[in-house]
Parts: structure tokens; sequence; C-alpha cells
């Protein structure tokens, strides 16, 4: 019925895969987006260098909820390098639905925290030439 | 009950909605229901004919110029000076300052009056519910000057305390007084007469931010007794990029100026210059003309309407449109129950809904709410939400347009929850 809240993306908003939270997570960050309000958490659980679990906690707007539903299920059983291989484009893809300019910060916040927090990858430059 | 809900349907637009072009567009191919006006309003074809007339006509650079074209120019921008005068009450035309918008203007007074009048340990007084505009100049200016600022709480009911209020008066003696006329996000109007009577005799000075009331209510200064006021131009009808600054004579005769540049001057030598007269010594530069003359066009239209019934139509929408979504299970409004002391602006929450959804959804009825922080990230967390909805009417309005919001809202309620 609607170009963006498809009936998985609000399947994945009303029951999130791998809400709560670890007990003794190897690696956690928080962040959130003043703007909206929207916070994610996420913690995961190493064996080597591969995740064994993963958590996330959080609230916000369907787009960011649903968003950390799909990201963290991709997570489980991936390598570290898996995990800083995927892309914007590849959220995007993930999520399979248009999301407009003024909502990308939503569908993206999982991700940051990913990229960010848990991997601890530097800051993008946003300065996009066009 | 009934008669109540059959009466308030038969609200009608206070103004001829045809006389706003972009109300005919379509939305997603619906009609646009435009319910976010607190944050701009629409603009009436009178409006964008006077600038584009100016531009068309009239257009060269004001002041100075001793040929046909700037004599007129010159003459509009400055009739339109008078004309604000008149609209607010003001004593005299030279109390209008022309700005890029109310936030300018606050900025201005912060680093004239403040940085002038205030040291170390002065306190300002403002309160919970402020927009950042009247907020963060002030912190800015905290910073520099090592004064402190204080607040009046906001209490559950969405009013200010006003027993706080006396008490922070007479605990801090605060230089400044700075409150918001009508709040953005709750729609409270609060007693500002009494509010600046007893800053007064506090021996505060007072700055009442006008940047929603002035659209929406009647305002006179001189019985306000504020000694200054600020609002903007495109929330009342009028374009974006201009504003007012009034201030009494003797506040702002006694000021620095703000901005150096041409038309702020009145003599200039290689080192010095001598400030120009009010209300010139405050507008530096060549200002925002065909923006003048549009927001004298608007001041027109809202004279037609007459502001006293401005206010009556938008006390009789929002008592509707309270009604109307307080019967949604789950809805939270934010701010007054009630339509007393109240502006049409309804802020809420829905369940554990987030307002972007909420938003976003509705724009597909096309129906334009604002989601978010509303510029008063301290009144969000004073209400322990991190954002809200907000619907907010004005002289276009019509109720049918609050019934179509109610009926998307349980829409959206029923995908989502």
């Amino acid at each position: 019925m609607d170009d963006l809240y498809r009936e998985y993306i609000l399947e994945h908003y009303r029951q999130p895969h791998n809400k709560g939270d670890l007990e003794h997570p190897d690696r956690f960050a928080a962040y959130a987006n003043p703007l909206c309000g929207d916070r994610i958490q996420m913690g995961v659980r190493l064996e080597g260098d591969c995740v064994v679990e993963v958590r996330f906690n959080g609230s916000g707007c369907a787009i960011s909820q649903a968003s950390a539903s799909m990201l963290t299920d991709r997570m489980c059983e991936a390598t570290l390098e898996e995990l800083a291989a995927i892309t914007k484009d590849d959220i995007f893809e993930m999520l399979g639905v248009s999301i407009s300019p003024a909502r990308q910060r939503c569908a993206l916040l999982a991700w940051e925290v990913l990229r960010k927090g848990i991997l601890g990858q530097p800051e993008e430059d946003d300065d996009e030439a066009s | 009950m009934l008669d109540q809900t059959n009466r308030a349907r038969s609200i009608e637009a206070l103004a001829p909605r045809a006389d706003f072009p972009i109300l005919a567009r379509p939305i997603h191919d619906r009609p646009l229901i435009y319910l976010d006006s607190t944050a701009t309003s629409q603009k009436p074809a009178t409006v964008l004919d006077a600038m584009d007339s100016y531009y068309r006509q009239t257009n060269a650079n004001v002041h100075r110029g001793a040929y046909t074209l700037s004599e007129e120019a010159s003459e509009q921008y400055e009739q339109a000076r008078r004309h604000i005068a008149r609209f607010i009450h003001a004593h005299s035309w030279r109390e209008i300052i022309f700005t890029r918008n109310t936030t300018e203007g606050i900025n201005l007074l912060a680093w004239t009056w403040g940085l002038s009048q205030l040291k170390a340990r002065d306190t300002i007084l403002l309160t919970e519910m402020e927009h950042h505009s009247n907020l963060v100049p002030w912190q800015i200016l905290a910073q520099r000057t090592g004064a402190q600022l204080a607040f009046v709480p906001v209490r559950e009911d969405g009013r200010l305390d006003l027993d706080a209020y006396r008490q922070l008066l007479e605990t801090h003696m605060p230089k400044l007084v700075a409150f918001s006329l009508m709040s953005n996000v709750l729609g409270t109007i609060p007693p500002a007469r009494l509010m600046v009577e007893l800053a007064h005799a506090a021996g505060a000075t007072v700055f009442c931010d006008g940047a929603q009331s002035v659209a929406h209510l009647p305002t006179d200064v001189r019985d306000l007794d504020c000694d200054a006021l600020a609002f903007s131009g495109h929330k009342m009808l009028g374009p974006t990029g201009i504003g007012v600054l009034y201030g009494k004579r003797a506040l702002l005769e006694a000021l620095p100026p703000f901005m150096g540049g041409g038309d702020m001057i009145g003599e200039v030598q290689l080192h010095t210059f001598t400030p120009n007269a009010l209300p010139w010594k405050f507008e530096a530069g060549t200002p925002a003309i065909a923006e003048v003359i549009g927001l004298a066009a608007a001041l027109s239209y809202l004279e037609h309407l007459e502001m006293a019934r401005v206010a009556a139509h938008e006390t009789a929408l929002v008592d509707y449109m309270l009604a109307r979504l307080s019967a949604i299970p789950g809805l939270r409004i934010i701010g007054p129950t009630d339509a007393v002391d109240r502006g049409a602006v309804v802020s809420f929450t829905l369940a554990e809904l987030h307002p972007h959804d909420l938003a976003t959804l509705l724009d597909r009825d096309g129906i334009a709410i604002r989601a978010g922080h509303h510029c008063a990230q301290p009144l969000m967390e004073r209400f322990a939400v991190p954002a809200t909805a907000r619907a907010s009417a004005y002289v276009y309005t019509n109720a049918a347009e609050i019934d179509a919001l109610g009926v998307a809202i349980e829409r959206a309620r029923r995908l989502f929850l």
C-alpha cells in the first residue's frame, strides 16, 4: 500500500530480529540521531574475527529500527572483514525501498553504529562534489 | 457533545482559499492540506504580486537615488515601515528595524544591548519553552559576559509556572527577561502583559519573541509595554528573508550599532564614522526591499481579515483540533488541552509511533505536518519525548482539513501499531 512502508519493513519494525542486550559483548557501541531522536545501541560477541552473536536495542522510527533489524541479521556469522565491506548503498539495497534524502540518516543509523562504533572506521568525508 | 462537533465541522477558512495559489497544488494526487503554518505560512497572491510588481516596475536601490525608480522604491520601503509601526501600535516608525527574521532581531539585541549592558553574574531570565532562537543567542551572550541563565519552568499542563516566575524575579533580580508570546510547540500564550509588568517592577528589561504571536494575535506594543519585540514576515503571509525588530526608542537610541556598512552611517572618515539616526543605524547594507514590500502587502491582507477575527478563528479551530485528536486512542497532546490562551498549534505523540513515520505517511495523503524537536530540544526533554508530530492552522485552514488529519492519523495507527 505504500512505497516506503512495505510489509516486510513493518514486520521488522513490529517484530525486530536480534533485539535485546548482550550481557558480555566483546564490542559495544551506541549512537543517536539528535535531530529526530532515533537511538541504536549494538553489542556483538566474537569468536576470532567472526560475529557469533549480535543484539541491538533502541527506539525511533520504523526505518531506523527495521534497518537495524535487517542489518543485524546480516551480521550474524559474518567476519569483521565482511562487515567492513558493507557500504551505504548496500544498506539501501538491503532495505529495498526508496529512501528520500530526509530519511537517509534514519536508514543509515544502525550502519553508522556498526561502522564507526563496532569497527572503528573513521568518519566518512561527506562533502560530495555535486 | 454531538452539537459541539457539528458546530465545529462548520468552521470554514477565514481567508478565501483561492487567494492562496499554492493551495490548488495537488500533492501525491491529493489536494494539499497544509498544517505547518507554525513553521512558515503560505502566501496570498497579493503578496506575490506586490513583490513581482516591484521587480518589474520599480526595482532600484533605496535611499539617496535622485531618480524616479529609486524615489519610488525608497517611498514604498519607508511606507512599509510606517505600516508595520501602525500594525503593532508602535509610537514611531523609528522604532521599526528591518532584519532578516526573528532570529536576527534577537541576535542584534544580544550583541548590542547584551554586550553593552550585562556583566558577570547578571541574570538573563528565560522560560523552558523557548525556541532555540530565543535561547542560543543568550547562551552565547552568557558565555561572553559571564552572565547566568535562569528559566521559568513549564508545568505539566503546558503553562508557565507563574509562582516560580515571581520567585525567580525576586531571587535573581534579572537584568533581562526574554520570553515567547506564543510557544511554537505547546501553543501556550503566556499572560504577557502581567509578566512584563512584574519584570519591570523587578527592574528588568523585557524582550518578547513574537515569531508566532504577531502572525496570529492582535499586537499592541504600547499596551504590552515590552522594551523590544522581534517577529518574522514569513510566518504572517509574507516572504522569507524579512523580519522586524521593534524597540522602544530610548532603548534603541542608547545602543551601539550592530553591523557596519552602507546606510547605517552618518559620516565616514578613514578612521572613524558616526552612526546614522534610527532606524537606519541598524540597517547596514542593501536591505531586502522586495521582501519589505511583500510584508506590507501581507499586513494589508491581515488587516482586511482583522487580527481579532484571525485570533477567534484559530481559537475555534484549535478547540476542534484538540477534541478531534484527543479522541484517537494512544494520542498524547503535549501542551494545554483547552483552547484558552492557546494558539492553533498542536504537538502530539501517538503511542510508540515515531513522528517521522507519521509525517511521511500523512504526506502520502497530501497532508503536511511537521515532525521533530521543533527547535526546542530542552522542551522535548522537559516532556520526556524525543520528538513530536505537530499540526498547526492558520487563516486558510478549515475544519474539514482537521477531519482529514484525524482520519489519516487513525489509518497510520492501524498500519503501524
